[in-house]
């Protein structure tokens, strides 16, 4: 242990603590901008480059960064001395110097950290003006926009991307007032293996990396007179709305969700949940399958699709093991546009489907070549949980105010199984509560598979199906499906199910989310939140839910029919590592 | 010898990618550039993103991108030539071969590059063809170097 002062009050901390954590022991908040930390996955940026984070450390001649400079014994140390203020302001100045100062019109505005900075620290003007950067933006794609000019090479984003998530596509390129974080060979972000995960956005303190916007095209949707306007909102939304409107995290605000989609003037307010007990149905079937023919094992999850562009830029050679089952999303989609559409005489392409999302690479998955039959696209507008809530606030909905409401039928109604897709491991659980039904000889008591659940990056089990044991495999967060990937390549281990995740902690933790902002102890929380909905569920297998029993008595036929696999199935396309 | 196969070396306190920059090396000493495809195939044998590769490429002006022209025409822009009119016969050779520095004939026939200080000042403004050095360059002399200096054939490719 290592003991040190801190603005004349002692602490004692492990060895290799920072003076940032030693300072943060003592309830000492150290401005940080390039700083970030996830204490839960272990991914920490300590890039040392925006230097705000200075502290003044006696007997040491120059200002110590505080993030990275290792606490020492018998340290002394002023977060708060005149110089240390002065030299953090400067710092600011200079980042500022070299920034477009557009906050107003910034998709950032009023949740940039270096906004934040510049407000706490008081600056009142810019004392530096020089040269600007002037770098093309990136709009080329569905999910994400990339505005290097307002970079201050933090380097958070390289971490997500490249520590985290092992994609591997950002980093720094050219050097001194050019150098600038690109994706590799200064390509637009659509020529590369990105998975449009967003965990880049999510990281970044600036309007560097935003989601794109699409708030606009709903409200035209929603204004257009003849179009029949549906929306669906996937599980983790639900979990997470609230926190923009000051809710704690964790709160549960569906029914406030419903009530306000429904003020916005759509027709109809559905639930991916549905979708995903339908894909239960799919999957599940797929997994018996090749359980009882011991072929093409283990089967992998395709819901996420972050997860699935990854492995068909990275891992080709599997891209015969994920389960064909479209993602809930899609088969949302293509059941509104053709059985509710037929059921409610509506003709599809008079039919708009919004779907709210968690995520930003569901934008780039609607949008994708092969979920568009006859030209009709099975999902018109994606907007994620940021964007609901904006539109929210701009329509003037009092959100806390609003009168919780139910979801609009067939299509709404969903399982604990359903919802539990939006935590790392759900989809498996879901499955493994549906497959052990079907392969028993009575339906089972428990449906708590309890052991699939958490929040770490990889989880083994060995669960009992119907008598027999069944190896299971947990992965979120890219950088942890590759470790498990390859472990599975090299033979030193089998499983017969594996879901994998993008993002880590799974859609609780996904791009299109209110900022948990380094703070891990948020996704957990969301996490319980989701089981408790499950737990509170009357119904919490997918296979008995009335709702998904009747579409396949009325229009689907059988799980794996070829109706189901010409609606509900899909194919993945080997893509370029690079 | 380097050799582009530089595999990281397992001592422990050495980073996975310690072999990045002689690797590199080697590959350009081959290729007279880093090519795209070495340079992913480099990223997969070290375990290196491709994209930190990029970082280190574009950090460091001695490593290309692009293949280089065959006949390398070096413009010196040191303190004496900027005076005696580098810049004058800078342009003028860009203009006369369409190209700005850096870049190479689109029939990869001729590499412009910018240089500081061939050392012979007295020179100055130097132009240097290849190896050989021109001293007082006038924009009018340029036509009649060229021309000592024809295009050649490209490498056939292997």
């Amino acid at each position: 242990m290592i003991k040190l002062s801190v603005n004349n009050r002692d602490v004692e901390v492990p060895e290799g603590t920072s003076i940032l954590d030693a300072a943060g022991e003592l309830g000492i908040k150290v401005p940080t901008l390039c700083h970030f930390k996830l204490d839960d996955f272990d991914i920490e940026n300590k890039a040392g480059s925006c230097r705000v984070c200075v502290v003044e450390v006696e007997g040491r001649p120059t200002l110590a960064p505080s993030c990275c400079t290792p606490a020492t014994d018998g340290m002394k140390v002023k977060t708060n001395s005149v110089r240390a203020i002065n030299a953090r302001r400067s710092m600011l100045d200079l980042l500022l110097s070299n920034h477009p100062k557009d906050c107003l019109t910034c998709q950032r505005n009023l949740d940039c950290e270096l906004q934040r900075l510049a407000g706490e620290m008081g600056l009142h003007q810019i004392l530096f003006e020089g040269e600007q950067m002037e770098h093309e933006v990136d709009r080329a794609n569905q999910s994400i926009v990339r505005d290097p000019n307002k970079c201050i090479m933090c380097r958070r984003c390289e971490t997500a991307c490249n520590v985290m998530q092992t994609v591997g596509i950002l980093s720094a390129v050219d050097r001194g007032f050019d150098a600038v974080v690109m994706p590799t060979s200064k390509r637009s972000l659509d020529d590369t293996k990105c998975t449009f995960c967003g965990q880049c956005v999510q990281a970044c303190p600036t309007g560097a990396l935003t989601a794109v916007n699409r708030s606009y095209d709903v409200w035209r949707g929603l204004n257009h007179p003849a179009k029949f306007k549906v929306v669906q909102t996937a599980p983790a939304v639900r979990v997470a709305l609230g926190e923009a409107f000051g809710m704690a995290p964790g709160s549960v605000s569906t029914g406030k969700m419903v009530a306000a989609l429904r003020k916005l003037g759509f027709d109809r307010v559905f639930d991916t949940d549905f979708a995903a007990d339908l894909t239960i149905m799919e999957e599940t079937t797929e997994l018996i399958g090749r359980l009882t023919s011991g072929e093409n094992l283990p089967i992998l999850t395709s819901c996420c699709p972050g997860w699935v562009k990854f492995f068909e830029h990275q891992f080709p050679d599997l891209i015969n093991i994920p389960s064909t089952a479209k993602s809930p999303q899609q088969m949302f989609g293509a059941i509104a546009k053709t059985y509710y559409a037929e059921k409610a005489g509506i003709a599809p392409d008079n039919m708009l489907v919004a779907s709210v999302m968690p995520c930003l690479a569901k934008k780039y998955e609607a949008a994708r070549d092969e979920f568009a039959p006859n030209g009709i696209r099975d999902v018109d507008i994606v907007i994620s949980t940021r964007e609901l809530a904006n539109m929210i606030k701009e329509a003037g909905i009092q959100f806390m105010d609003l009168d919780e409401s139910d979801f609009d039928n067939p299509l709404g109604e969903s399982t604990g199984a359903g919802v539990i897709f939006g935590a790392t491991g759900g989809v498996l659980e879901a499955a493994l509560r549906t497959a052990a039904d079907w392969l028993s000889d009575e339906p089972i008591e428990d449906v708590d598979f309890t052991a699939v659940r958490g929040l770490s990056g990889i989880r083994e089990a060995t669960v009992t199906v119907a008598g027999k044991d069944v190896r299971v495999a947990i992965a979120s967060g890219l950088g942890n499906a590759r470790n498990l990937l390859e472990k599975i390549q090299k033979g030193e281990a089998e499983y017969e199910a594996i879901e994998i995740m993008a993002c880590p902690g799974g859609c609780i933790n996904g791009g299109g989310q209110p900022s948990i902002k380094g703070d891990t102890s948020i996704l957990e929380k969301r996490r319980q939140a989701l089981y408790v909905i499950d737990g509170d569920k009357a119904i919490r297998k997918s296979h008995e839910n009335p709702s998904i029993q009747k579409l396949y008595k009325e229009f689907l036929g059988q799980p794996g029919s070829e109706r189901a696999h010409k609606l509900l199935h899909t194919h993945y396309t080997e893509r370029e590592n690079a | 010898m380097l050799s582009a196969d530089t595999k990281p070396r397992r001592t422990s306190g050495v980073r996975a990618d310690s072999g990045l920059l002689n690797a590199l090396h080697a590959l350009q000493a081959e290729h007279g550039y880093v090519p795209r495809q070495e340079a992913m195939a480099l990223s997969r044998r070290l375990g290196v993103p491709l994209a930190r590769i990029f970082e280190v490429l574009t950090f460091y002006s001695y490593f290309r991108l692009e293949e280089p022209g065959r006949i390398t025409l070096s413009v010196c822009d040191g303190t004496s030539c900027h005076l005696q009119e580098g810049p004058v016969l800078l342009k003028a050779i860009q203009a006369l071969l369409g190209i700005g520095a850096g870049e190479a004939t689109p029939d990869g026939a001729y590499q412009l590059n910018v240089v500081r200080c061939l050392g012979c000042c007295s020179c100055s403004p130097v132009l240097m063809v290849d190896d050989k050095i021109y001293s007082q360059v006038d924009p009018a002399d340029l036509p009649g170097i060229l021309k000592k200096h024809p295009p050649t054939a490209p490498k056939e490719a292997n």
